[in-house]
Formats: structure tokens, C-alpha cells, sequence
């Protein structure tokens, strides 16, 4: 083990160059988003965080977030399903498709979206006259998030799928499961691990996310103003200890989401090495 | 007893054919079902976005689009894209390179950490991903009285953007690579360094090869956020149009000025950026596959010798 040090050269000139960059780029500034937050003190960096103003942003930010991500887990795994398991005309361009929000400028979405949702829009007229409002409401901001987040469930179940051994369907169906029962007491638990990971990635995503959503949310305080608008809108007041003390709460979910993610698939990884 | 026993052990070869036909699939009506509503979701949340921004963008005629492709500000706005992109992008691939030889071919402590710092840029909001630079380098940031005390600006400037854009793409190849480096071991690399090869020459003879598709598709990936990025340019560009304006922040100023149809002309490029994009990945991920198919065919010949 030691002597891959020796045999193999570059370790301080890669790791060293490595640790600076990641200092310079991502440590140090994310370190004075910290140190401007603790700034504020203990006591306004409570005021600040539990301004009713804040707490609707949260509220907003984490339910539809939280509800793109249950959009995305269901039709995630149905889209890894039929690209894994059925052949049909058109196979190959709907898998490279289901990439297009990675490629996608958001603003680009969120315009896209607002047009097509809002009162003249193709599918915001028809569901306007059902007494249904999508653009500039709650439900908009859903849809943008549902789109953002839609590749993460996709890309983490379809290797996984791909890889399960058919024999172990063929086994429970020699035993007499059904379908249903096989999908469910077989399938199911071997793809748990992959779909809460791609879950959380699209929960966090979205959690985060801003150029997609500022188009079609509206922007209203307490009701269309998620929690990285209002650290923008403070930005723009010249309000860094405000914007710092949100931000620090957004960073501290983030990388609660983030070390839950690393447990998932090292769990994950463990299952399918356990077999 | 013995008959059951004989019934047995014929009846596998051809009820076993029969179970896996009908229980290991699904019915054709309810294959056709799932597979037309996965291609409904599909094409509702992303085929009609993407078509209607190609339908706006030309709802006003040819000429209407060409010109607002051709303006000054939006001539601008590409050019800074295509330079916070041609910064951007090499500087996060020599990282990226460095990171994942050290990552992949030594073991020490913090690797963990490093590893999650790596990540963390994927996880956190753009908007934050803006402020905190502003909190750095802005007029009343750590190093904002010497920058202006030295008439240096980044907040507010291309610099800003340019760091920002780097933040944001951070992780790309170095997410791509070190995965694929780990799995490819040292053994070939300590091979070539036995026969006498230098360190250079070993990275760029045999480590290089090896990783070149992981590579290149990490660079495609990281391009594409690199010139579609909006929430962290934005917070740090401070709109000035004709100065600080990216492709998809002229996007924005141009839907918020109601020129709806300019605006999309000018997304519509973004738009094709992605299509290209994918196309490139699609193509990528093909031969790679071809190559592995191709690899694996070649090593059980040489077994079968």
C-alpha cells in the first residue's frame, strides 16, 4: 500500500494543487458566508432566520421542492422502467432526451415554462378555464422544479435496473408470485437505495434552484418567494448579514442532504455487493 | 412419489420457458400503457418547452430573429458567454485531472473530505454560489477596500462572472473522472513507470487514453453549465448591458423588457447549445460502449489462445 506512493509520482503536485484550488474556489469563500453570518450575533441571526417572511419562503421552497422530487420518483421510475425493459421506435432519442434539463439553460426553461403555462399558453389557457393557475402560483413553481429535477431519479435507477439478474424474477415467478407481487417484493427493495438517492439529488436540486423558478413563480412575499429569491432580494438592498444568515441556513441543509446522499449510496453500494 | 419425480424433472424445460414468458414480462397491453404514458411525461415536461422556444423565437419572422441575434448588446452577451466558458472550462479540467490522479492513485487522509468539498458546489443554490463572492470581493467584502484602493474590479465586472461560472462548474470533471480512475487502478501505470517511462510520459502515453472519453464527456457536460449559467452570473454581474450581460442573463433582460419574441430568438441559441449537447453526449456514451464491447470481445479471444 505504501508503496504506491513511491512507485508513482505526482502526489504533491496533484493533491497539492487540488487542495489549493478547492481552497481558493469553494473553502474560503464558503467560509465567509459563514463568518458573515455568525457576524450577525446569535440574536439577529434569529430575527433574521425567523422573520415570517423567511419562514413562507422555507415553507414554499421545501414543499415544492419536496413535491417535484415525489412527481420525479414515480415517473422517474417508470421512465427507467420502459427504457431499461421495452424496446420501441424511438428508444435512443428518448433516452439522450431525459438529459435536457442538465443541458438546458434555466432561464431558458423558465421561460419556456411561463409561456406555456401562463394565461395564453398552450396548456395555461386550457387549465386556466378549469379554474386551475399554474404560471405565477405555487403549482408553477412545482412544474419548474418537477423539470429541473427530472434526470436525477432516471440516471440513478436505470444502471441499477439494468444490472438486477433475471433470474431472480424468474425464481419468484417459478414460486408462484405474480407480477405485481414480484415487482413489489422483489424489484422494489433491489431498487430502493437508487431511488432515494436520485430523490434527494432532486430534492436538493431543487431546493436550491432559482433561474427556472423566478420566471414562472411571480415572486410575490409570502406566497410566490422562495428562499434564494429572498437572499437575492436582499443582496440587491445592500442586506449582506441578511442574505449571509439565510444563506448559511440554505448551506447547512445542503450538506445535511448531501452527507445523507454519501450514507444512501454507500448503502446502496454495500446491496448490491452483498448481493 | 416417483411419478411427481419424473413429471419434475422433464417439466423445466419447457414450463420454465412458459413462466419466464409470462411472469417475467408484463402483458402487452399494459407494456404499451407504461411505455405511452413515460413518453407522455416525457414529452409534456420537456419536448413542448423545448419546441415552443424554437415556435416563439420565429413567431415574428426571420427578420425579427436575425436581428436580435445580430445586435450589438446580444453580440456582446456571446462573446462574454464564449470567454467565461473559454476560462472556465480548461481551468476546471487541469483541477479536474489533478484531483482525480491524486484521488485515485494514493491514499491519504481527508480524502473523504476532499471529496465532499469537491461535491459541494453541486449541492449548493447558485444564488448563494453569487453572494458568496460578493462577500469576498464585493465594495464591502473582506478584499474590497484593496481591490479599490488598487482600481481592480470583479464584482460587478467579468472577473465576478468568470468566478462564478468556474464555482458553478467546479465538480464536472472531476466528478467524471475520479470514479473511472479508481476503477482503472495503478497496475498500468506502474508498469509503464518499471519500463522506464517518465512521469509525463506515463500520464500522457498511458492515463490519458484510458480516460479520454470520461474526459471529453465531462467537459461537454461542464461547457454546457458553463454557458447556460443564470442564478450565480447573476448575482455577481450586476446587469450592465452591453458589459456584464451573458447569453442567459440578456435572456432575462430582454423577457422582462416584453420583447418576447427577441427574447426567445436569443434562447433559442441556448436552446440549440443543449440539443448539440446531448447529441454529443448520446454519441459519446455509443462509442465508449462499442469500444468496451470491442475490448471485452478482444480479451476473450486472447483467453480462448
Amino acid at each position: 500500500m505504501m508503496s504506491r506512493n513511491r512507485v508513482i509520482p505526482g502526489f504533491g503536485l496533484s493533491l497539492g494543487y487540488a487542495t489549493l484550488y478547492t481552497s481558493l474556489i469553494v473553502f474560503i469563500p464558503l467560509a465567509a458566508l459563514a463568518a458573515e453570518g455568525i457576524s450577525l450575533g446569535g440574536e439577529r441571526f434569529w430575527a433574521v432566520v425567523s422573520h415570517p417572511q423567511a419562514v413562507a419562503s422555507y415553507t414554499l421552497s421545501f414543499g415544492a421542492a419536496l413535491t417535484a422530487a415525489l412527481i420525479n420518483l414515480v415517473f422517474g421510475l417508470l421512465v427507467a422502467w420502459v427504457l431499461v425493459r421495452y424496446s420501441f421506435p424511438g428508444k435512443r432519442i428518448a433516452d439522450a432526451l431525459v438529459d435536457l434539463p442538465f443541458a438546458l439553460p434555466t432561464a431558458v426553461a423558465g421561460i419556456a415554462l411561463t409561456a406555456l403555462y401562463g394565461r395564453n399558453g398552450w396548456f395555461g389557457g386550457p387549465l386556466e378555464a378549469l379554474g386551475l393557475k399554474i404560471a405565477y402560483a405555487p403549482a408553477g413553481i412545482v412544474v419548474a422544479l418537477t423539470f429541473i429535477g427530472l434526470p436525477f431519479v432516471v440516471r440513478t435507477v436505470q444502471p441499477v435496473l439494468a444490472g438486477l439478474e433475471r433470474e431472480l424474477e424468474e425464481a419468484a415467478a417459478s414460486l408462484g408470485a405474480d407480477r405485481w407481487q414480484t415487482f413489489r417484493r422483489v424489484l422494489l427493495p433491489a431498487l430502493v437505495p437508487a431511488l432515494l438517492t436520485g430523490f434527494a439529488l432532486a430534492f436538493a436540486r431543487a431546493v436550491g434552484e432559482y433561474g427556472s423558478v423566478v420566471f414562472i413563480s411571480g415572486n410575490m412575499p409570502y406566497r410566490t418567494e422562495i428562499t434564494p429569491l429572498l437572499i437575492y432580494s436582499k443582496l440587491e438592498q445592500y442586506d449582506y448579514a441578511g442574505a449571509s444568515a439565510l444563506g448559511v441556513m440554505m448551506l447547512l441543509f445542503s450538506f445535511l442532504l448531501l452527507l445523507a446522499i454519501n450514507a444512501l449510496q454507500y448503502w446502496s453500494l454495500r446491496r448490491q455487493g452483498g448481493g | 412419489m416417483s411419478d411427481s419425480g419424473v413429471a419434475n424433472a422433464v417439466a423445466p424445460a419447457f414450463t420454465a420457458a412458459a413462466v419466464s414468458r409470462r411472469a417475467v414480462g408484463e402483458g402487452a397491453w399494459l407494456r404499451w400503457a407504461l411505455t405511452g404514458l413515460a413518453l407522455l411525461f416525457l414529452a409534456v415536461f420537456l419536448v413542448v418547452p423545448l419546441v415552443l422556444v424554437f415556435r416563439e423565437a420565429f413567431s415574428k419572422g426571420w427578420d425579427v430573429y436575425l436581428a436580435a441575434l445580430t445586435e450589438p448588446d446580444a453580440w456582446h452577451a456571446i462573446k462574454l458567454t464564449l470567454i467565461a466558458a473559454a476560462i472556465a472550462v480548461p481551468l476546471n479540467v487541469i483541477f479536474g485531472i489533478a484531483a482525480a490522479w491524486g484521488i485515485s492513485k494514493f491514499r491519504f487522509r481527508g480524502k473523504q473530505v476532499l471529496i465532499t468539498l469537491i461535491d459541494l458546489p453541486f449541492a449548493v443554490s447558485p444564488v448563494i454560489a453569487g453572494l458568496i463572492y460578493v462577500l469576498v470581493f464585493g465594495s464591502r467584502g473582506w478584499l474590497g477596500p484593496w481591490l479599490e484602493a488598487h482600481d481592480l474590479s470583479i464584482i460587478y465586472a467579468v472577473p465576478g462572472i468568470v468566478l462564478a461560472t468556474i464555482f458553478v462548474t467546479f465538480p464536472f470533471v472531476a466528478r467524471e473522472l475520479i470514479p473511472l480512475m479508481q476503477e482503472q487502478g495503478v497496475s498500468h501505470e506502474e508498469a509503464a513507470l518499471t519500463l522506464g517511462a517518465s512521469g509525463w510520459q506515463t500520464f500522457r502515453r498511458v492515463t490519458l487514453p484510458s480516460i479520454k472519453w470520461g474526459l471529453l464527456y465531462g467537459v461537454i457536460l461542464c461547457n454546457a453549465r458553463a454557458m447556460g449559467e443564470f442564478g450565480a452570473v447573476s448575482v455577481v454581474s450586476g446587469h450592465i448591458r452591453g458589459k456584464t450581460n451573458t447569453l442567459p442573463l440578456h435572456v432575462e433582460i430582454l423577457y422582462n423588457e416584453y420583447q418576447f419574441a427577441a427574447a426567445f430568438a436569443v434562447a433559442s441559441l441556448l436552446a440549440l447549445l443543449a440539443v448539440v449537447t446531448l447529441v454529443a453526449k448520446s454519441a459519446l456514451e455509443f462509442k465508449h460502449q462499442r469500444d468496451r464491447e470491442r475490448s471485452a470481445r478482444a480479451a476473450t479471444r486472447q483467453e480462448e489462445l
